[in-house]
């Protein structure tokens, strides 16, 4: 209906006007700003959201890496206890809140004496004057009980034995309770002024080494006790075993002058006054405030041989990048030139070198990185060596991108423009085709970086990479030191296996999201 | 057809020379130690003079050839399994390193490939993202931490399974009995996540590309139901891409994990690797060196000779 009555419309000739008379034909300015390349990739890489939340997380990570040797001015990476070696996480903040995080507690079952033996060590802290009244009460309720918290116990029944068994979680750092140690006459003085000084406790009283005292270097068995059951002994002299109750009263054990009053220090050799070594019995928690200044406090506890772990992840979260950035910045390197070459020129130079990549990338990359830590590790070090590896056989994928995408430009009309304007081959390649491969290369730059994040930390898991010394570890490493041991101590390798594995998916999320930013065909797709 | 085989047989055997040359430089290069015990250092030592191991390296590198062509002969264990032949060292250590990875492909193809097609089908919708998602996570996350998630959960907290694989002797002397089985259902977990992740995406991006070609809108428009179409024209394109990848998978669970046999203990080729490393029984590195190599290579040969015949369209490599 519509075409016919258009059809049908008649406009007279008087009405038809120029345009555009009396104006010069120009071409308009541009109103917006152009966008590069690059921009164009930012704005599509900005509206991943997966891929931003990515890249805030690795710079998260990266910033804990360099900034907590820094922020941490407690310990350095030298700092070792090996008393508090896996130890769960606890500071004195969260210990003091007590809601169940942070608090240095493992969850383990007691048997009765066991239970008593813990909770005893709450009980002799108590008592630094060696009068030996404390009650279970007062135990319980001192600062330094290492039981945070008690079931009220399960009877097991085997055989004809009937006993107890407690669930309770224990603080793993007090219930290191006391030791025995040897110091000097001067050291001795400066611990008495410390504690006069903090009226904390450190030395609490010998313990008498008779026939009630089951192990004589175990400083915690300060009551009697009887196959390392607490007994008393009643009017007639016989050791009676004392049941856990309410009430509860440890006969106490200590080591006592003519007087009754309980020793503290015990000459055992040096000959002068200087040199004299005292055996003194000391509550190590407070031992360690009075060496160090302060409380024990490891955010994420201590590693195997008692560093503080937080510090010992930077340090692998360090060095696991270092290398998976070195490597790709390497690769990028020796990938663009060898790629260049071939892709340019093709024919023979192609053919030869792309025998080369063959038999090079046919050999499995860990023969290549154990033969180079056997034949280099002693002279140049484990980190070059892997370093050698990476680089011997990582170019090459970045090498066949960059061939294929000049095979792909190097016969387009631009080039051919550029040749007759008289560029040189050089100048071709760098200036005219390789910026085209960037966006690829950076993608598989980023998606480089885990996957040598995860073969390193495989490498020196598998024991291949030994990286050893105090102050260079990896992921790998700490992975490895715990494999041994995690089940007692899950915190061991859960905190590397998670770092580990937040970073790499977050390094294929980051990696993804260029791959799509520099993709220009995605333009305006929006799925 | 034919005359590409050939070709691409006869280039692989070259590399595969060449690489066998240099693995054997640089390993016979290696300052060969000898047993504290000074019976058997003295024995081991008049051993190796015989076998030509202290003249000059190409010389022993003839020698070496010599023994393989005539006698089938990689060279002698010394330290692992005392002068047992190393090509015997290798092939005891075959069964369970095989049995273990193939019971995880056979277990994890099926489902990969499945998760794969329902999220192609299902593409952005909440199936799809929350499959993509879970794939994301199970490919980055290394196969070692699912190890130890398996040994936490399974064996430490439920205690359905044990924590390493059963010695032969412990599951009645034979590698295919039921408890040896169960032992191996840990390690068998541990490695599938990232195979059915890694295939479920694979399939994914492959089907994805082809429902969306223009011979699907062809087949649609003469009246074919989206089921038929799926199956009869986008899976068989889709599959041109996957099986090459599942048959280099196949060819590669002759290697095995390193890492996983390492936490498992399953006495296979990968540990082989490293205790012949830690003991310095460098023939039978050698011998696991050039198998490992053998295997990647015929995995990738294979690879490009099932593309040529699956799609005779392509050709790699051909010029």
């Amino acid at each position: 209906m519509e075409e016919k009555n258009l059809q049908n419309v008649y406009i007279p000739p008087e009405k038809f006007v120029f345009v555009n008379e009396g104006e010069r034909l120009t071409d308009r300015k541009f109103e917006d700003k152009p966008i590069g390349y690059f921009k164009d990739a930012w704005n599509r890489f900005r509206k991943n959201k997966a891929s931003v939340v990515a890249t805030v997380i690795i710079v998260l990570v990266v910033l804990y890496a360099f900034l907590m040797p820094l922020l941490n001015n407690r310990y350095d990476s030298r700092f070792m206890d090996s008393y508090y070696a896996k130890k769960a996480p606890r500071t004195p903040f969260f210990r003091e809140l007590n809601i169940g995080i942070l608090d240095g507690g493992v969850d383990r079952a007691f048997s009765e004496k066991g239970l008593i033996k813990a909770i005893a060590m709450g009980m002799a802290a108590e008592d630094w004057d060696g009068t030996g009244d404390v009650t279970l009460e007062e135990g319980l309720a001192s600062d330094y009980q290492p039981i945070i918290e008690k079931d009220e116990g399960t009877e097991v029944k085997k055989g004809k034995d009937v006993s107890i068994t407690y669930k309770a979680r224990i603080d793993a750092f007090l219930e290191v309770g006391f030791m025995y140690m040897s110091v000097e006459q001067a050291e001795y003085q400066r611990i008495r002024d410390w504690e006069e000084e903090t009226g904390l406790h450190v030395l609490y009283p010998l313990i008498e080494n008779n026939e009630w005292n089951q192990d004589v270097n175990d400083a915690n068995f300060w009551y009697k006790t009887k196959k390392s059951n607490p007994i008393y002994l009643n009017e007639k002299g016989k050791a009676k075993t004392i049941e856990f109750a309410e009430g509860m009263v440890l006969e106490d054990n200590y080591k006592r002058d003519a007087e009754g009053n309980p020793i503290y220090w015990e000459y055992t050799g040096g000959g002068s006054f200087d040199n004299a070594q005292y055996k003194v019995r000391v509550l190590y928690y407070n031992y360690y405030q009075y060496k160090n200044g302060f409380e024990p406090s490891y955010i994420l506890g201590t590693d195997s041989q008692g560093y503080d772990l937080a510090l010992r992840l930077a340090g692998g979260i360090r060095l696991s990048l270092l290398v998976a950035v070195c490597v790709s910045v390497i690769n990028f390197l020796i990938g663009a030139v060898y790629g260049a070459i071939e892709g340019y020129y093709g024919g023979l130079a192609d053919l030869l070198m792309e025998r080369i990549t063959d038999i090079l990338s046919g050999v499995p990359f860990i023969i290549v990185a154990t033969l180079f830590q056997i034949h280099l590790s002693a002279k140049v070090g484990a980190v070059p060596s892997l370093l050698f590896a990476y680089v011997l056989t990582g170019w090459i994928s970045t090498a066949y991108r960059v061939r294929t995408q000049f095979y792909r430009f190097k016969n387009q009309e631009y080039v051919l423009a550029a040749r007759t304007l008289g560029a040189r081959d050089w100048r071709i390649i760098w200036k005219h085709i390789f910026p085209n491969t960037l966006g690829t290369i950076i993608t598989s730059c980023a998606l480089a970086i885990p996957g040598v994040i995860n073969s390193e930390s495989m490498l020196s898991y598998l024991g291949i990479v030994k990286l050893g010394s105090a102050g260079s570890t990896s992921l790998g490493t700490l992975l490895s030191d715990a494999s041994a041991i995690w089940t007692n101590y899950p915190h061991l390798m859960i905190v590397p296996a998670l770092v580990l594995s937040l970073l790499m998916i977050c390094f294929n999320l980051f990696g993804n999201g260029l791959r799509d930013a520099f993709n220009p065909s995605l333009r305006g797709v929006e799925d | 057809m034919g005359k590409y085989v050939l070709k691409r047989i006869g280039l692989m055997l070259f590399v595969f020379f060449v690489i066998m040359t240099m693995e054997f430089i640089l390993v016979r290069m290696l300052p060969r130690e000898l047993p504290v015990d000074k019976v058997q250092a003295a024995a081991i030592a008049s051993r190796w003079e015989a076998l030509g191991y202290n003249k000059p390296i190409m010389a022993q590198f003839w020698i070496y050839l010599k023994g393989i062509f005539t006698k089938w002969d990689f060279g002698t264990s010394w330290y692992i399994d005392f002068r047992e032949p190393a090509w015997n060292v290798l092939i005891n250590r075959l069964t369970p390193t095989v049995l273990v990875n193939l019971y995880s492909l056979l277990f994890s193809i099926p489902l990969g490939i499945g998760l794969g097609i329902f999220a192609a089908i299902k593409k952005n919708k909440w199936q799809d993202s929350l499959i993509s998602t879970m794939v994301m996570v199970f490919v980055s996350v290394p196969s070692y931490v699912y190890a130890f998630l398996v040994q936490y959960f399974l064996y430490f907290k439920l205690g359905w399974l044990p924590l390493q694989l059963y010695s032969v002797a412990d599951a009645g002397g034979t590698y295919f009995s039921w408890k040896m089985f169960h032992s191996m259902i840990a390690p068998i977990l541990a490695l599938s996540f990232g195979e059915i992740a890694g295939l479920c995406r694979f399939t994914r991006a492959e089907l994805t590309e082809t429902l969306t070609s223009d011979y699907m809108l062809l087949a649609r428009t003469k009246g074919l139901t989206k089921s038929q179409a799926t199956t009869r024209h986008a899976m068989k394109n889709a599959m041109v891409p996957i099986l090459p990848m599942l048959i280099s998978s196949f060819i590669g669970i002759l290697g095995g994990s390193m890492i996983i046999e390492q936490i498992f203990s399953i006495p296979g080729v990968g540990q082989l690797y490293i205790k012949s490393i830690t003991l310095f029984d460098y023939d039978v590195f050698m011998m696991d060196s050039i198998f490992y190599s053998f295997i990647s290579l015929l995995a990738g040969i294979v690879v490009d000779i099932s593309y040529g015949f699956i799609d005779p369209r392509i050709r790699m490599g051909e010029r």
